[in-house]
């Protein structure tokens, strides 16, 4: 192999090299790889007992103490959300930009870790809002990437029911980050094909008999949902809060989860693609939202779902305002627009949640015989108390002990022994 | 000006210098310099609550990633999967190239390259996504042999077969064509048959253009994650989806760069091996 010895071309060359290298050494020494930790750390504290986990008491929310707006001007023009697919529906986004001139822009997102993830450094000035869920809303409320509402501007929560007003997931200290939205529950759907009646446990997803069949959602928060079914069926573990794990329960949970594994065709990331696997017949039963239930009825496909005799995890939705939001004018009047009756009403029947205005139980009927009821718009107290809201697992417990497994561990057992 | 020019007649090295340096600052600005600021994280933690990101320099994470069972095999089933693929493609490519470039006449020769350059036109996950479909059940695969290859690891091969045989047939192809036909003429003169010329004469002189095309569909499949998450199953899990994962979902910057180490250092290791085989003689 022959190699050129001429010093004039060792010589750029080495030159080129020296620059290169103090490039990437000044690169590196300066770069700013994101704020350190801000308020909360990792829990070390008293939680509010309230679904949502509440204020964690030695963390501030570095954001509380931004001014608030005080009226509404003239909307900029464009409104960028981070949305669950469903969310931002043309039925009524549409009416929306033609009454205000704010063209929507949404961003779909899967799961609450990419809110998370999305919201980072405020939405890094590029997103309004965020309908974050509750295991979502402390993480960024936390990390200072929300800032605070003004809920006289928003004449329709006046309406909701006293539970969604204040709630302890977007309500700290007093101090509203956003506008409560919907909730509703993660079913268990089922193809009429194969389940003449519905089932009546959660156990027919553990169960070998639909081996390659089941479906579940590819999330860490669904060790939730095998801690609620452990609840019922294995007592001696003592959970009473399948988002408050000691360690023992935390692994008898993950253990069900590891042995469901070889019954899973997949974890499903997205709707459409769990859609698209009742559709082909490549699962026949599993968790799903009812927004898959409802794609499923439309496309006239023989499908169920149920809330079985365990109860379900369910979600409470949040309309966060970022704090860096671009188009805060056009935020608020989303807010309050998603907040009426008729809207409220019209998303519930379409997604298949339960709205958190009161008023919204006559309008649903007015769209669809019957739905107030079926999607429990009139709130029953036992509905409520048979769903648990996804609420973001800390170390601290409600009962004051600090000896509950917290989120990061979650994400680190779903990646490394379930899946 | 006249004086410009004679100092640089005078020194070469002044004349390349300014030659490289604005492509070699965009080069080192925009590719290296990010490369080196996303790879320094690596050493650093994330606050696990808010996930935001601590300068607390350890070797937690890459600790995290070899003393765990789980994502060593999650290593060990991404080399393989990138070696089966590589090996695969490789077998494929060779009898295509060898008839493009010796055998095909002019007209077939570009009809035929035609045909393997415009999959690369259509969108990749245009590509996957007719992979589910002829995978599902259900789909054009059931109905023509009753097998549901969907969300198995073998779907997630067969596509990465797929997707990689265009960047592996085209530098097989120019080495090939390279290959003078009196080589191989007077290999058969000395007695050679068909696989001893084969063997001994068109290999070594093709096996350039075999470690450049290994090279892409190695590489290419080292770092993928959209295949493993559209066709693959509960076990598609590799380097590429932890990354996804860990950067987009978990948040944990950090944990992800740690990862995203690993497949280069392979990659390295990869190019050395080639280079000491004697790959890059032509170059």
């Amino acid at each position: 192999m022959t190699r050129q010895r001429t010093g004039g071309r060792r010589r750029p060359m080495a030159i080129a090299t020296g620059i290169a290298a103090a490039a990437i050494l000044a690169a590196g020494c300066g770069s700013s790889g994101g704020s350190s930790s801000g308020g909360g750390g990792g829990a070390t504290s008293n939680a509010a007992t309230q679904n949502g986990g509440g204020a964690v008491a030695g963390a501030t929310v570095p954001t509380a103490g931004l001014p608030v707006l005080q009226k509404i001007g003239k909307g900029e023009g464009q409104l960028n959300l981070i949305a669950w697919g469903g969310y931002t529906d043309p039925k009524w986004v549409k009416p929306f930009e033609q009454q205000t001139g704010c063209q929507v822009n949404a961003k779909i997102a899967n799961s609450s870790d990419e809110m998370v993830a999305l919201m980072k450094n405020g939405g890094g000035g590029q997103f309004d809002m965020v309908s974050s869920s509750g295991d979502a809303d402390l993480r960024i409320l936390y990390a200072g990437d929300a800032r605070p509402v003004n809920v006289n501007l928003i004449p329709a929560w006046k309406d909701f029911f006293p539970a969604f007003q204040s709630p302890a997931f977007n309500t700290i200290n007093g101090v509203h980050y956003g506008v409560s939205l919907q909730w509703g529950p993660n079913v268990l759907m089922y193809t009429a094909k194969d389940f003449k009646t519905a089932p009546t446990s959660w156990g027919v997803i553990y169960d070998p008999k639909y081996k390659g069949q089941v479906t579940v959602p590819d999330n860490p928060i669904q060790i939730a949902d095998a801690a609620l079914y452990l609840k019922t069926h294995q007592p001696s573990l003592g959970i009473t809060d399948p988002y408050e794990l000691t360690q023992p329960q935390f692994q008898a949970a993950v253990k069900l989860l590891a042995d469901q594994k070889p019954l899973i065709e997949k974890y499903w990331t997205s709707i459409s693609q769990e859609v698209f696997d009742f559709k082909n017949g490549n699962a026949t039963v599993g968790a799903a939202w009812p927004v898959m239930v409802s794609e499923l009825k439309a496309a006239k496909f023989g499908i169920g779902a149920t809330i079985p005799s365990e109860g379900a995890t369910g979600w409470a939705d949040t309309w966060m305002l970022a704090a860096k939001a671009p188009h805060p004018n056009c935020a608020y009047k989303w807010m309050q627009y998603i907040s009426t009756p008729k809207v409220q009403a019209l998303q519930a029947v379409t997604y298949g949640e339960t709205p958190d205005n009161k008023l919204a139980c006559a309008e649903m009927d007015k769209l669809q015989a019957g739905s107030c009821k079926l999607y429990h718009a009139d709130a029953p107290q036992s509905y409520f108390d048979a769903i648990a809201l996804w609420k973001t697992p800390l170390a601290t417990c409600d009962n004051g002990q600090n000896n509950c497994v917290p989120y990061a561990q979650w994400i680190s057992a779903w990646d490394t022994q379930v899946k | 000006m006249a004086r410009a020019s004679a100092v640089l007649w005078r020194r070469p090295w002044a004349r390349a210098t300014l030659l490289l340096t604005p492509p070699l600052a965009w080069f080192v600005l925009f590719y290296l310099a990010a490369l080196v600021v996303l790879l320094i994280t690596a050493f650093w933690q994330i606050n696990p609550f808010t996930t935001n990101i601590e300068r607390i320099w350890s070797l937690n994470n890459f600790h995290t990633i070899f003393s765990s069972p789980a994502y060593r095999g999650i290593i060990g089933r991404t080399v393989g999967m990138a070696a089966a693929v590589t090996v695969t493609d490789t077998v494929v490519a060779f009898p295509f190239a060898y008839f493009m470039a010796r055998v095909a006449s002019p007209r077939s020769r570009t009809a035929l390259f035609v045909a393997i350059l415009l999959p690369l036109w259509a969108s990749y996950l245009a590509k996957v996504y007719s992979w589910l479909l002829i995978f599902t059940k259900g789909g054009v695969l059931d109905s023509v042999v009753n097998v549901h290859l969907i969300y198995t690891n073998w779907a997630v091969f067969i596509v990465f077969c797929y997707l990689w045989l265009p960047f592996m047939i085209i530098p097989v192809y120019a080495a090939l064509e390279r290959i003078p036909a009196s080589l191989i003429e007077a290999s058969q003169d000395l007695g050679g048959r068909t696989w001893r010329t084969a063997r001994l004469v068109l290999l070594p002189l093709a096996l350039p253009g075999i470690v450049a095309g290994s090279i892409f569909t190695f590489s290419l499949t080292l770092g993928d994650y959209i295949t493993p998450l559209l066709v693959g199953g509960t076990s598609a899990i590799f380097i590429g989806n932890i990354i996804y994962s860990n950067v987009g979902i978990a948040n944990n910057v950090p944990f992800a760069a740690a990862m995203a180490m690993v497949p280069m250092v392979i990659m390295a290791a990869y190019l050395l091996g080639a280079r000491a085989l004697g790959a890059f003689e032509a170059i």
